[in-house]
């Protein structure tokens, strides 16, 4: 008996503990103070510590984050999913016709190698050659003979998606690391004198060389006018024929406001200029 | 009437259920894991084939045309975990002779906490020495232009690996009958032909328990290999860029969603698999050793 009342425990438990992974976080729009969002993995920096200022400063508002990628946020908030699509891609064409585009914070990712690397300059037709394996030498851009090392992100990482769309090598890259977080990448290019990583400008330290593209170097103003290549827009995607909620408004207000820009600064991206 | 032995009774009963219920705690909870991977993780597999699924050789998880084979992940995980049981039981097994054999009481004492230490270091710190001086070391050292590779994963696990080695060795080598060394020495074998012919020999069930947790915690390491391994679905070879079951859950898990995130579960399911079959064999090997005494 005592073994069958054990039994039967461990049963409901399990059962109690599998219903509460099978729940949907919906989205919640009915109450005025929450506002849903929903998009891009790359922007989770940037909702993140936007929302947690926010939140700070408006105790009854509260702002959720639903991480599907940027063409599931643009989908879910033009079906009325939730209150604000997340994108770090422009608009299409079809999609500009029902919505509208916000850019609040630009994302701009520096290409980094070792300080005793002589390389300075590249191209992005040149940094995608290398990525892809076409160019295995750095002989061949203008470096000393040795092999090139390439350090990349894992495959669900942000800055790897904005980095391979922008030089064009989706699902092409020869890697030779894949490492999980940004400060792994800035460390191992820091001590393998071969290798040439990626990483958000913000994060980039002294201990590696920030190459220039296209003969730019990556700065908050090189970024901001456009002339640095590889960035992307992280942008609010909004109905064109529907007013937001009030809380929704204030939060997108709150975000474009010169009060965020610390916090996209502190996000690793760079803000937008007013 | 108030009887006092009833209510002494009483406690006694509601005491043997708090403890029964937190045995049975324990119970619940391997039940739970067990449930939760079965049922989240054979959809992906139901999905993808099983033989697509554990001998497909391509992983690309989040390609336009995503393929999930796993084969590299399962032969990196085993050659990862024999390499490491190659270096690091003889350097455990050698370690342990010492402790119970060879030394004196105040040297041991020093190896034994440097041993005790030795395990309870994080393995994210055995992952950050690994990244800055293991892989620029085996870069160095075979000439290669990168150092992340099963080598460097296969020295870390070794380390990582010895803590458990040693001290279920030494436990074991400890138990043989001191008779049987005497009877040895007697005979006029050396010192070190009754450690290897009579002691190892005797000790034998003590140390494959020993080999076995070793291969268990290496297989189920995650966090250092993450850090020195490459983490390139790569087919394994010694001086390549490998990503082991363990990382390769780990590293996609945070942003994943649909297929990809149930065949994750799929490979957590093989691994707990692996580490079933791990505990069986331990189990085994123990009940034949007792069975042999």
């Amino acid at each position: 008996m005592k073994k069958f009342m054990t039994m039967l425990l461990a049963v409901g438990i399990s059962a109690a503990a599998l219903a509460g992974c099978g729940g949907t976080a919906g989205t919640t729009n009915g109450a005025t103070q929450t506002v849903s969002t929903d998009g891009s993995t790359s922007m989770e920096k940037v909702i993140g510590y936007l929302s947690e200022a926010y939140m700070a400063e408006n105790s009854g508002a509260k702002i959720t984050y639903n991480p599907t990628g940027s063409g599931s946020g643009i989908q879910a908030v033009s079906e009325g999913r939730c209150d604000i699509g997340l994108s770090s891609r422009d608009l299409k064409p079809e999609e500009a016709e029902t919505l509208d585009a916000t850019v609040i914070a630009i994302d701009g990712i520096a290409m980094i190698v070792n300080p005793q690397n002589p390389v300075s300059d590249l191209t992005i037709e040149q940094i995608g050659k290398l990525y892809t394996g076409e160019i295995a030498n750095w002989s061949e851009v203008g470096g000393g003979d040795a092999p090139v090392v390439l350090i990349g992100r894992e495959a669900a990482s942000g800055t790897r998606d904005g980095f391979e769309s922008i030089t064009g090598t989706e699902d092409a890259c020869k890697y030779t690391q894949e490492l999980t977080s940004t400060g792994d990448v800035v460390q191992t290019v820091s001590t393998n004198p071969n290798a040439i990583g990626y990483a958000s400008l913000a994060s980039v330290k002294e201990s590696v060389k920030l190459l220039s593209v296209e003969g730019i170097t990556p700065t908050t103003e090189t970024i901001q006018n456009g002339t640095y290549k590889i960035q992307r827009d992280f942008v609010f995607v909004t109905p064109k024929n529907k007013e937001l909620s009030e809380a929704a408004q204030s939060f997108m207000d709150y975000a474009t406001s010169e009060a965020a820009d610390e916090m996209i600064e502190k996000a690793g991206a760079v803000p937008i200029k007013r | 009437m108030k009887n006092p032995k009833n209510t002494s009774d009483a406690l006694e009963k509601a005491m043997n259920a708090v403890f029964a219920l937190c045995g049975f705690l324990a119970v619940a909870f391997v039940l739970m894991i067990t449930a939760f991977l079965v049922i989240s993780g054979v959809p992906a597999i139901g999905e993808i084939g099983i033989t697509d699924f554990l001998f497909g050789r391509v992983w690309a998880s989040t390609a336009a045309e995503p393929q999930y084979g796993i084969l590299s992940f399962i032969l990196t995980s085993v050659y990862g975990t024999a390499g490491a049981i190659v270096i690091g039981v003889p350097i455990g097994l050698m370690c342990a002779v010492y402790l119970a054999k060879m030394s004196d009481g105040k040297n041991a004492g020093i190896v034994r906490t440097a041993v005790d230490l030795l395990s309870g270091i994080p393995s994210v710190v055995y992952g950050l020495l690994g990244m800055i001086i293991i892989v620029p070391l085996v870069r160095e050292a075979f000439n290669l232009p990168d150092g992340a590779n099963l080598f460097s994963a296969i020295i870390v696990l070794a380390v990582m690996i010895l803590p458990s080695v040693i001290s279920v060795s030494e436990t074991a080598i400890k138990a043989v009958p001191k008779e049987y060394e005497e009877a040895s020495l007697a005979l006029g074998a050396t010192k070190t032909e009754t450690v290897f012919r009579v002691v190892v020999p005797a000790a034998k069930s003590g140390i494959l328990t020993a080999v076995v947790l070793g291969i268990g915690r290496a297989i189920g390491e995650a966090m250092a290999v993450m850090m020195v391994a490459g983490n390139v679905a790569n087919m394994p070879r010694l001086f390549r860029s490998v990503r082991f079951l363990t990382t390769a859950v780990a590293s996609e898990m945070s942003y994943s969603s649909g297929l990809q995130r149930q065949a994750l579960f799929s490979i957590a399911l093989v691994l707990f698999m692996f580490i079933l079959i791990i505990n069986l064999i331990l189990n085994l090997v123990v009940k034949r050793g007792e069975k042999n005494e």
